[in-house]
């Protein structure tokens, strides 16, 4: 994959400055044509095999997610069981891509997942406010790639981002990048989160997911699911179109991961539809798409069963995780 | 010279009125044969929105004081004398009866609302037991709601027998999908507005208007469905044999009378299932 040269890109030197003008060039965001293309490609009716296709690919795309105080080992454990037999009457059943926990908890997920091939994906840099000094968020970072997390999920300064010191947000996702860096000279995925909901307006999430991408994340990420706004479907076209312009641009290819707030299998659908449309099929694989969720899964395995056997399923017949 | 407004006659679920899913409607005619209104033709998937809403509404009914659920129901008895004008003028445009006979449904109605009330905190009074056992044990049976029931009342009554249907049901913490009568299906309608004004929490009664024969065998196959009433259907055997292979308690059209001012002990009980505690009580 081509590399990309922040400084050809920007056309001069990294400074705040520079990166100033450069965000502030991008064309501003239509909210209503937005909005109104999001609500117009959520009204596809996705039947039958199709239908069936697209469970199984968001089960594929799937980060099964805990992040909560009161994750326990035991916890874990039974989430990862969990991600490599989603359903135990069903052995066809794909397994999800990853599972994303604390940083704390990577080794325990490690050691249940073995070896069947589901990612650990660790959140890190004080996820999920980012307020703690770069430090430590680099000693977080270390400390969750050492354990052996495949891919890490972090946040950007929000703080800095809307005071405009642009140079920080980019510099913290360069230097979180160089501590993925494992001691075999491989490096852990890295995603970048924007928590949306606190970027106030869709012209800051474009241009946070510019900086992003030029900052050298492999992934930008709408929301940690902690703030009240999450992953919305407007939000997740707009940051869609910046990575197939960033693509048609300089020929890399970025992932994207909508996060929080997508339950039904229904909503997962209409997520692919709009990757589908607005970056194409490409983007339609687990190495650039993912869903950020916990209980979505339940609800396509119950939406799998209703396709299987004709008879709509329930909540006692998926496990409790 | 004003216009008259005319109703917009919609589906009950979880508390809110929604249209159908399809949109689509039928039309209902009088006893004379007129056009009375559209009425919600509801598809199975509004019957599985209803079944969603029904699980999402039902611990919270269960655990809900016997003494509280009994309060409601009153309640929902005391807003239906009030409305009872608007209930006898339905049933009589619908089935063409007697001012005198639709009194006496919606007084028979309201009564059976106060004979379920006040069953509520008695059920287990009558019908638990303390078993006697070899051993230092109290053992204690006592019933507790099935859960998410489907029924389907009674085709031929307006109102007394879908009361008589619903408040057996729900009286003991269960929380019910009902469908309402194809051609009487006015009283449910209003019914709902009853309900939603009754105090009674969003999703323990959940009713549709339409087919039975578009939405019986979803709801008997349901998985999420814990017992089905299948007094109004019209193939009771095969949603019988449909329901039994998630193991629903089922029953059967005619089991129960469902046109007096009372209903029956046994009617309340076939929604339940015992559970029995051993507890050690020392020497």
């Amino acid at each position: 994959m081509p590399k990309i040269e922040p400084e050809a890109m920007v056309g001069a030197k990294i400074t705040n400055l520079s990166l100033r003008r450069w965000l502030h060039s991008l064309p501003g965001v239509d909210k209503v044509g937005l909005e109104a293309r999001a609500a117009s490609l959520g009204t596809r009716s996705i039947k039958t095999t199709s239908k069936a296709w697209a469970l199984d690919a968001a089960i594929k795309m799937m980060d099964l997610t805990t992040l909560e105080g009161m994750d326990t080992p035991d916890r874990v454990r039974s989430l990862c069981l969990k991600a490599m037999t989603p359903d135990p009457t069903d052995p066809d059943c794909p397994s999800p891509a990853a599972i994303c926990v604390y940083g704390d908890m990577v080794q325990v997920a490690k050691q249940a997942l073995g070896k069947s091939g589901i990612y650990v994906a660790a959140v890190a840099t004080a996820f999920p406010s980012g307020r703690a000094s770069v430090a430590v968020k680099l000693q977080d970072t270390k400390d969750a790639v050492k354990a052996g997390a495949d891919e890490i999920d972090m946040v950007i300064d929000r703080g800095a981002f809307l005071s405009g010191n642009y140079l920080e947000v980019y510099k913290q996702i360069q230097a979180v990048k160089n501590a993925c860096v494992r001691s075999d000279g491989t490096t852990a995925h890295l995603k970048v989160i924007l928590e949306t909901g606190e970027l106030q307006t869709y012209d800051n999430i474009r241009r946070a997911s510019y900086l992003a991408m030029l900052a050298g994340g492999d992934f930008i990420k709408t929301s940690t699911g902690k703030v009240t706004v999450n992953a919305t479907i407007p939000i997740t076209l707009l940051m869609l179109q910046a990575v197939r312009d960033w693509y048609d641009q300089t020929g890399v290819l970025i992932g994207i991961k909508p996060a929080g707030g997508i339950r039904t299998a229904k909503d997962a659908i209409k997520y692919l539809v709009v990757v589908k449309e607005v970056a194409g099929e490409q983007w339609l694989t687990p190495d650039l798409f993912r869903f950020g969720a916990s209980s979505l899964l339940n609800d396509v395995l119950m939406q799998r069963q209703k396709l299987k056997t004709g008879n709509y399923s329930g909540p006692d017949y998926v496990t409790v995780d | 010279m004003r216009l008259d407004i005319k109703k917009t006659y919609k589906l009950y679920i979880g508390g809110k009125f929604p249209r159908s899913e399809s949109g689509h409607t039928f039309e209902l005619a009088s006893a004379k044969g007129e056009f009375v209104a559209n009425v919600v033709l509801a598809s199975r998937k509004d019957a599985r929105d209803a079944v969603v809403a029904a699980r999402a509404a039902q611990p919270g009914w269960e655990s809900a004081t016997a003494y509280n659920r009994g309060q409601i129901l009153y309640r929902i008895a005391e807003m239906l004398e009030g409305r009872r004008e608007q209930f006898v003028d339905e049933i009589r445009e619908l089935t063409g009866s007697t001012e005198k006979a639709a009194n006496q449904e919606v007084d028979a109605a309201i009564d059976s609302w106060v004979w379920h009330a006040g069953w509520s905190d008695k059920v287990d009074s009558v019908a638990g037991s303390m078993n006697p056992v070899a051993g230092p044990y109290f053992n204690i049976s006592t019933n507790q709601p099935t859960g998410v029931v489907a029924a389907f009342a009674p085709q031929q009554s307006s109102l007394v027998g879908l009361v008589n249907t619903i408040a057996p049901i729900i009286v003991t913490g269960n929380t019910v999908v009902v469908v309402a009568s194809e051609l009487l299906p006015l009283s449910a309608i209003t019914l709902t507005e009853v309900l939603a004004t009754s105090d009674l929490p969003g999703g323990v009664v959940n009713v549709l208007t339409g087919k039975e024969s578009d939405m019986a065998p979803w709801l008997a196959s349901h998985q999420d469905v814990n017992a089905v009433d299948l007094e109004g259907t019209s193939d009771p055997v095969d949603l019988e044999i449909r329901a039994a292979d998630t193991l629903k308690r089922v029953v059967r059209p005619g089991t129960f009378s469902r046109s007096a001012a009372k209903g029956s002990l046994q009617q309340i009980l076939a929604f339940m299932e015992v559970k029995t505690v051993w507890h050690p009580k020392g020497h």
